[in-house]
């Protein structure tokens, strides 16, 4: 009975895009133009949205939301690789990949001011499953999803994210280990911004990387810079194209920082030092991408501030079209505590009705 | 038609309802090769293949979360939970999303998913085995809390909750698995779930029961229509939520006196909302104080114990006799 070594693993990290914009030319995927044009676009796009929002959010016209500024590169590229059909499970800082699948830019409006009409989309078939505010529970409906993908034979993916601190979560784990024992279409993607709230990426887990975690579920793995969108956008869709072929889940792990507090309720400078941000923000992704595009001979500043006029109109718009006085009923959730009518909940909704009705005059 | 115990009722409607809907499967530990520690899933793996008939990971939150998905993509997902005892762990996906999903989105992802669980004291069992603890899952707005009887009610409930296109906990009281058997059809038969079912007419007194609790229930009715000729009225609930307020309000105005027989433990559990409903709905027709029989608020004690701590038919006769003498 010899001691021997039984198995050894190794976590693969790819990088094709440097901070300056210069990409490896070995590993440039050579996206055609207008598919890089796009991908820049749709980043730019969720930055203004994010800086709107948190105007509004100051200003007192939105609730609590959590900005996703600096992890554009991660849920974008992710988002643009899918197929029609594939499942967006996102956590609630993907903003930018919501809006590449067909979310609307009010619907963020409307949820983070405290309406569930955000969550329902243009069409169902967009597929794109709602915030997961509790942490970790999206990993296990993803696994269901791709099981019922080849259940179905539909070919979808359910392609998931989950933040650094949402891998101590059960959920995380139960979902992932589920998904390798079913050879699930599925991809997870960690994003490691460092921060879940106040818990530095340090003290979350004894783990060298978090994409490891993925090796004791039996999937390949692979850290990606998560600011460097052609590193992304190359990982995932090596993963998808193994998840459609039928050879089962990956885990990604997209290292990238939050730029901004977690939410719009957090104060940083409790936990964090300037020096440490002001470092993150030389390796945010927009300038890497925008330089990367200047050297490539598509893009300069005159495109840039038209492309910045673009955006600023889009969101304006939205906003517009969120902040014109609307009538959405107050007894709505009353029609959706189930399908089918029942009497206990027919007689609350009449005395809900009745109370809207006597108002609130004396407070 | 065949004189079937629980388990085998269960199992006639998972076998039927997979049969007709090729959208039905069933996931759970040990419910495939070994068809379940209870047997309720036996056969089914041979007539419906491994991709039907899910043996998952040992991880609560991960069957019923992973249900989630493969219900809003368009599965009926019925998953077992191997003891209720168990089945906290998925609490979590349960409050988060089982009960909210179809709220969350205005009805656009709906989850027509069944979650079994067998349930209640009586088998000499380990820790954990044993507990009563509907009242958990019935807390839950947009839960639905089903619990079986007998045989044909299990049976036409489970297949209900199956066709319902939003999520029923199904909870089985296992004390009543194979205690007795009853006829059950060979064609499919439902109940609607919502439903407190009157099992028995009556003018002096109502008896509230369900689950396990009904057989000392009709038992302790049987010994007092004898000894006292009195006319008692019994209520399956059948569903503990939503709550069938009408049934029960209807027959405490007629009796105007009402006994609840519950396994679990008295505080804040399905006896007091029934009073509750009873204080709203009856009250000016009461003749005396609603009497509560249950379990005590102890943590259930192991099965040495088990028998002292359970309600039984005398406690439930001396109820009655002093519910009609008051």
């Amino acid at each position: 009975m010899p001691r021997k070594q039984l198995a050894k693993f190794t976590v693969p990290f790819l990088q094709i895009l440097a901070p300056d914009g210069q990409a490896d030319v070995k590993l440039d995927p050579g996206l055609p133009d207008d598919t890089l044009l796009a991908l820049y676009r749709w980043m730019r796009l969720a930055r203004e949205l994010d800086e709107r929002m948190l105007k509004l959010q100051r200003q007192g016209r939105l609730g609590t939301f959590p900005p996703n500024t600096g992890q554009e590169a991660v849920s974008v590229p992710a988002a643009m690789v899918m197929e029609p059909g594939d499942w967006f499970v996102g956590a609630f800082r993907e903003a930018g990949g919501r809006l590449v699948r067909g979310e609307p830019l009010r619907a963020a409006l409307d949820y983070y001011n405290g309406w569930e009409e955000g969550n329902v989309l243009p069409d169902r078939d967009l597929h794109i499953m709602p915030n997961s505010v509790v942490i970790g529970c999206q990993i296990e409906h993803a696994a269901g999803l791709a099981y019922a993908s080849r259940y179905n034979k539909t070919g979808e993916v359910a392609v998931a994210f989950i933040g650094d601190g949402g891998t101590s979560e059960g959920g995380f784990h139960e979902g992932l280990n589920m998904a390798g024992v079913w050879k699930a279409p599925m991809v997870t993607i960690i994003q490691n911004n460092q921060w879940a709230i106040s818990i530095p990426r340090s003290q979350q887990t004894a783990s060298e990387t978090l994409a490891q975690k993925g090796i004791a579920y039996g999937m390949p793995v692979m850290q990606v810079d998560g600011n460097d969108p052609l590193a992304v956008w190359v990982a995932v869709t090596e993963a998808i194209t193994r998840a459609r072929k039928g050879d089962g889940p990956t885990l990604i792990e997209a290292v990238t920082y939050r730029l901004m507090m977690h939410t719009t309720a957090d104060d940083p400078t409790k936990y964090r030092t300037e020096e440490e941000e002001k470092q993150a923000w030389e390796h945010e992704p927009l300038v890497r991408t925008r330089k990367y595009l200047e050297g490539k001979g598509i893009w300069d500043q005159k495109r840039e501030d038209a492309l910045g006029a673009e955006v600023k109109a889009e969101v304006d718009a939205a906003v517009k079209d969120f902040e014109t006085p609307h009538s959405w009923d107050q007894d709505e959730p009353f029609r959706h505590v189930y399908g089918t009518p029942h009497p206990v909940i027919e007689a609350q909704h009449r005395e809900f009705l009745a109370n809207l009705e006597r108002g609130t005059d004396r407070g | 038609m065949a004189k079937l115990n629980m388990v085998q009722a269960v199992n006639l409607a998972l076998a039927q309802e997979m049969e007709s809907d090729p959208t039905v499967l069933v996931m759970g530990q040990d419910v495939a090769v070994d068809g379940g520690v209870f047997r309720a899933t036996e056969g089914l793996l041979d007539k419906f293949g491994a991709m039907r008939v899910v043996d998952t990971p040992l991880a609560e939150s991960g069957i019923v979360g992973g249900a989630v998905g493969m219900a809003i993509a368009g599965l009926k997902p019925v998953c077992e939970m191997q003891f209720s005892g168990f089945s906290y762990m998925m609490m979590g996906q349960f409050e988060a999303h089982v009960t909210r999903m179809r709220s969350r989105t205005h009805g656009q992802l709906n989850l027509p998913m069944v979650i079994r669980m067998p349930f209640g004291g009586g088998v000499r069992a380990l820790e954990h085995h044993s507990e009563s603890r509907e009242v958990l899952y019935a807390h839950q707005p947009g839960a639905r809390v089903v619990i079986p009887s007998g045989p044909r009610n299990a049976r036409a409930l489970l297949v209900a909750a199956i066709r319902d296109p939003d999520p029923v906990v199904f909870m089985e009281p296992k004390h009543s698995y194979r205690a007795f058997r009853e006829e059950v059809p060979d064609e499919s038969e439902t109940l609607p779930i919502g439903k407190a079912q009157v099992v028995q007419e009556g003018t002096d007194l109502t008896l509230i029961s369900w689950g396990a609790m009904m057989r000392p229930t009709l038992k302790a009715a049987a010994t007092v229509e004898k000894e006292r000729g009195a006319s008692i009225e019994i209520i399956d609930l059948l569903t503990i939520a939503p709550l069938d307020h009408e049934t029960i309000a209807a027959s405490v105005s007629k009796t105007g006196r009402c006994v609840v027989v519950q396994e679990a433990p008295r505080s804040f559990g399905p006896s007091s909302e029934i009073t509750a409903v009873i204080n709203d709905k009856a009250f000016w027709y009461l003749e005396a104080p609603v009497k509560r029989l249950t379990g005590y608020d102890v943590v259930t004690p192991y099965f040495g114990r088990e028998k002292s701590y359970l309600p039984n038919a005398d406690q439930v006769v001396r109820g009655i006799v002093e519910t009609l003498d008051a």
